[in-house]
């Protein structure tokens, strides 16, 4: 059997490669796929202890994270388009003001 | 025993890959494609800890429609090649990156610190992450937060409709 641990390994180093990816790219849609990373590093966690414990509630929680996520990328991704087309650029360096 | 280690390691080494690949990758297309691969990869990882069902979800809700949303909003803006150049970086970014890293390091500290013993055997292997399992915990114990989720669904679909919209 694989240790608990080796799961949490594997949580932390996706969490930090998209914790990196928001920090460093500066392309939006880049950025909102790094944040989709980090979900899934914390649902991983999520999983491997519910595994570990045998409660069956981890699961639950990974569902709404993904409930969640998925709204988060719907609107997210509209947030974009609407940034594109006001200003033509997804530089999220740029994008300062909420009005045009 | 021997066949799950073998394959923690086929699935792991390639998610690390693929989502050091959306790092990498200069055109959000290819980003796109490493991060539909990296939550393949993932969702082979929750088969081996025996959720079968957020494993389908995995594939269904991220690799399906999320990852379809994003090739939509990529091919919708039509990006030229402005982003193939490479980007300009600001010395705070690389400061983010290594604050990045000293979390990783933190969070390597707080782990190395549980014992490392393999996971025993489940009580009941055959009701665990199964969908009638995770259905009768979502159905009782979570039953508000459920319906909640159907509300944020809702405003979400509202919410990207009045975004996005020139006009409605």
């Amino acid at each position: 059997m694989v240790p608990v641990t080796w799961y949490l390994w594997l949580a932390a180093i996706l969490f930090t490669i998209g914790l990196s990816g928001v920090l460093l790219k500066r392309n939006a849609l880049i950025v909102m796929m790094s944040v989709e990373l980090m979900l899934n590093a914390a649902n991983l966690t999520f999983l491997a202890f519910a595994r570990q414990s045998g409660n069956i509630g981890g699961h639950a929680i990974a569902f709404f994270v993904i409930a969640v996520a998925a709204a988060e990328a719907a609107v997210g991704l509209a947030i974009v388009i609407a940034i594109y087309r006001t200003r033509g650029d997804l530089n999220v360096d740029e994008v300062r003001a909420l009005h045009e | 025993m021997q066949a799950e280690l073998v394959l923690f390691w086929i699935f792991a080494v390639p998610l690390v890959l693929t989502a050091l690949g959306v790092l990498i990758a200069r055109s959000p297309v290819y980003a796109a494609m490493n991060l539909v691969a990296a939550f393949f990869c993932l969702a082979g990882i929750y088969v081996l800890l025996t959720a079968h069902l957020i494993a389908f979800m995995q594939i269904l809700v991220y690799a399906g429609a999320v990852m379809v949303l994003f090739l939509f909003v990529i091919m919708l803006l039509s990006l030229g090649d402005e982003h193939l150049q490479p980007e300009r970086r600001r010395v705070m970014q690389y400061v983010g990156v290594g604050g990045a890293l000293g979390l990783l390091s933190v969070l390597v500290a707080a782990i190395s610190r549980l014992p490392d013993q393999a996971m025993g055997p489940l009580a009941n292997p055959d009701r665990f992450g199964t969908v009638k399992a995770v259905g009768q915990v979502l159905y009782t114990q979570f039953l508000l937060p459920f319906e909640v989720t159907s509300l944020l669904l809702l405003v979400a679909i509202v919410g990207a409709v009045v975004v996005a919209k020139e006009r409605i």
